[in-house]
């Protein structure tokens, strides 16, 4: 059954225009009389104009179309500023379209982000009841869940303390399990899995695959690719603000990934942030000899080179690249703090510095990945993280395992043979 | 929002409900049913301004009577001790703060109403709920001080030997009257709010010299004085008494002094002050109400 229905749907959004010049002080002193007359005029005819004069739009999407069926499960991919959380804005109903048209079969339940109108001098018992109240939920529901919500957040005794007091996982913990406990028969969630320690993640992802699995529909936007694929049943890929492809996630996915970033042996950072105290400006694949190399072969080992600059003297910092399969799935993460020689460096002085990481041959089995890089101060703080910003293609020169072995990596592991009981020795016949 | 809901094939099974979200025209309707729908929510939220508002606060919800409390005291020195105001032929401290407690349930759900959108701005633009709740949360959370402050007038009536008396009963209907008018308007100003933070400076100006229109501090009778004046014809004053009345504050305050017991000597029940402060009162309620659904679409875009 068709729960969701989207025909051309389409949102403009006003955004500020350069001011006109005054041609004469005249013209500046009369607009300067006439326009709150005018503002008001059209203030009060319902057009919003705001303080500033609004008269430059832009189409966040247009011509959007797609319906969606009871149970399924949809993930919203695309590029930021695609128009994804606008989209879910609109289907949530918090702001309007401009055209088209949705329709919406069932109780929505949206989620756009965790611990809405969570208040900092209410008590964590008191901010489950407001905050499930704005997500929706009736008293008696909160109160017939209430041990539930408590127990998945983990929060135990400081539920009668004020939340302004709690720890930051703690608040995000408690704002989620509010959230997880809403049961509309459609939900829309907005990246909100990335809340949280890596394990509290993992309960949340698997919360997730419940309500995925429980017959409700859903529709997901986040930039967890993993994620996409492994809850979701069908994805758009939404791109310049139209839907660019609607199919099976990981299908779905590989095209997303895929169309992001050519292969290439080299990114520079286009624009570097200037307020982290760390930036990356580069980041290379070189192949044994040091020749950059958007293609590596698979019997080759291979470096990825961190080109960065540190801007302020720092204690502390790793550098680090992940590496991704073209599920977006992490294959590993690699920082240069691995290596006791570099831990044991003290303080970075500002300056560019460069760290190599060494691949040995036969790793990754043949195919495109993505490179993550960013710097950290481990289990402190994230100082600058650059997502899917270059990618490479593994060759299948020297690869020689049959071409239907399963795996993501493909190593060429030792192996040992021995045997541990030979049969009896067949006895010489005595004479 | 344009929301046309049909209860299609399956009767009244809300999953079955279908929603249609189109961009609306014009003016819209008011959508009260939905109002009601979220009718929790609104207690939720009206439960959270009253638990809030005096947290670390060292005298609490004692303020909500401080404030009348000491503007009666400073009225009293300025305008009876030292100009020497009539008060009805009442003792001026009983007279002033029976008009103080309604003034100031209006004049602080006015104030708290006409932030309210901006200061829940997080909200608005993460989830969907009728937006009305949020300044109607305003002015009701605001009953609890009233409620408070009015204990005072009832405590202090025998000290200034005003009799409790069945007058008292019809004191909803004033409080009904100063609810809209503060609601009415702070519907009004909070939109306006979203788009021009102006909003916020004209507010406190605004309620300054709404008090001084409203007779608070002097009678509503000074009007007579225009008769030996000016010379006026009693039926010109009686006529202007109306016109002020269209302050709706006007019926609520000369209502508030009625019931109370500390009007003028053996006045009637000041039905025509009613009549036409309730009639202004529902104009600017309703009219606020229309206001608010027209420019609620455009409010997650612009806070």
């Amino acid at each position: 059954m068709e729960v969701i229905k989207v025909e051309g749907l389409g949102k403009r959004f006003f955004i500020g225009g350069v001011q006109t010049k005054f041609r004469t002080a005249r013209d500046a002193i009369s607009d300067a009389f006439i326009a709150p007359f005018k503002r008001a005029a059209a203030l009060l005819r319902g057009h919003a104009t705001g303080a500033a004069e609004l008269n430059e739009t832009m189409w966040a999407f247009r011509g959007i179309s797609f319906s969606v069926n009871q149970g399924e499960v949809v993930g919203l991919v695309g590029k930021n500023g695609a128009g994804k959380t606008t989209m879910l804005k609109v289907l949530s109903r918090i702001t309007e379209p401009t055209e088209g048209s949705i329709e919406i079969r069932g109780r929505v339940g949206s989620l756009l982000e965790v611990g809405t109108g969570f208040h900092p001098e209410l008590t964590g018992r008191e901010n489950v009841y407001l905050n499930g109240a704005i997500l929706g939920m009736r008293k008696t529901e909160i109160e017939a869940r209430f041990d539930e919500i408590i127990e998945f957040a983990e929060i135990g005794k400081f539920i009668d303390t004020p939340v302004k007091h709690y720890s930051s996982g703690m608040y995000v913990r408690l704002a989620f399990a509010v959230a997880a406990h809403l049961e509309p028969e459609i939900l829309i969630v907005d990246e909100v899995l990335s809340v949280g320690d890596a394990a509290f993640q993992r309960k949340c992802l698997g919360k997730m695959g419940d309500v995925a699995n429980s017959g409700r529909t859903v529709l997901f936007v986040s930039h967890n690719m993993a994620a996409v694929t492994q809850l979701c049943t069908r994805a758009l890929l939404l791109e310049d603000g139209s839907v660019a492809m609607d199919g099976k996630p990981y299908e779905v996915v590989a095209a997303y990934l895929a169309r992001g970033v050519e292969n290439q042996a080299e990114w520079v950072n286009p624009n570097p942030d200037s307020d982290a105290e760390v930036e990356v400006l580069a980041i290379r694949i070189r192949d044994d000899q040091d020749v950059l190399q958007p293609v590596v072969n698979f019997k080759d080992p291979f470096q990825v080179e961190l080109e960065y600059e540190v801007r302020a003297a720092m204690r502390g910092v790793s550098m680090a690249f992940q590496i991704l399969d073209s599920q977006g799935v992490v294959i590993w993460t690699s920082e240069d703090t691995d290596t006791p020689h570099v831990r044991d460096r003290m303080i970075m002085d500002p300056g560019t510095y460069v760290s190599t990481c060494h691949i040995p041959a036969g790793v990754l089995r043949p195919g495109r990945y993505f490179v993550n890089t960013g710097a950290h101060i481990p289990s402190v703080r994230i100082i600058t993280g650059h997502q899917q910003v270059l990618a490479f293609d593994v060759s299948s020169v020297g690869f020689d395992m049959p071409a239907g072995r399963q795996g993501v990596l493909a190593p060429k592991l030792d192996w040992d043979f021995r045997s541990v009981r030979s049969p009896e020795p067949v006895p010489e016949p005595q004479l | 929002m344009a929301v046309a809901e049909s209860y299609m094939e399956a009767g009244l099974d809300p999953a079955n409900r279908v929603l249609r979200i189109e961009p609306s025209k014009g003016w819209s309707h008011l959508q009260l049913g939905e109002v009601w729908a979220f009718r929790e929510l609104l207690y939720f939220l009206t439960w959270r301004d009253i638990k809030v508002r005096y947290k670390q606060s060292v005298l609490g919800a004692a303020w909500a009577i401080i404030q009348p409390v000491i503007s009666m005291v400073v009225f009293t020195l300025i305008f009876s001790v030292l100009a020497g105001l009539e008060s009805d032929g009442q003792d001026y401290r009983i007279w002033n703060i029976t008009a103080l407690v309604p003034w100031t349930f209006f004049a602080n759900g006015l104030t708290n109403a006409s932030n309210s959108l901006v200061g829940s701005q997080n909200l608005i633009k993460k989830i969907y709920f009728p937006r009305l709740v949020i300044p109607s949360a305003s002015v009701l959370a605001g009953l609890v001080d009233f409620c408070l402050a009015f204990l005072i007038v009832l405590a202090m009536m025998p000290f200034f030997d005003v009799a409790y008396s069945f007058r008292l009963l019809t004191l909803p209907v004033f409080l009904g009257v100063a609810f809209m008018i503060a609601l009415g308007m702070g519907l009004w100003l909070s939109a306006l709010n979203v788009q021009f933070r102006d909003v916020r400076f004209t507010v406190p100006f605004l309620v300054q010299l709404w008090m001084y229109s409203t007779p608070i501090v002097y009678e509503f009778s000074s009007l007579t004085k225009l008769e030996a004046r000016y010379g006026f014809s009693p039926e010109t004053i009686e006529a202007l008494g109306l016109v002020w009345a269209l302050n709706p504050m006007v019926g609520v305050v000369e209502g508030f002094r009625w019931a109370v017991g500390v009007g003028p000597e053996g006045a009637a029940f000041p039905w025509q002050l009613l009549l036409v402060s309730g009639m202004s009162a529902a104009l600017i309620f309703v009219g606020g109400m229309f206001y608010f659904r027209r420019m609620e679409k455009t409010f997650a875009d612009v806070v």
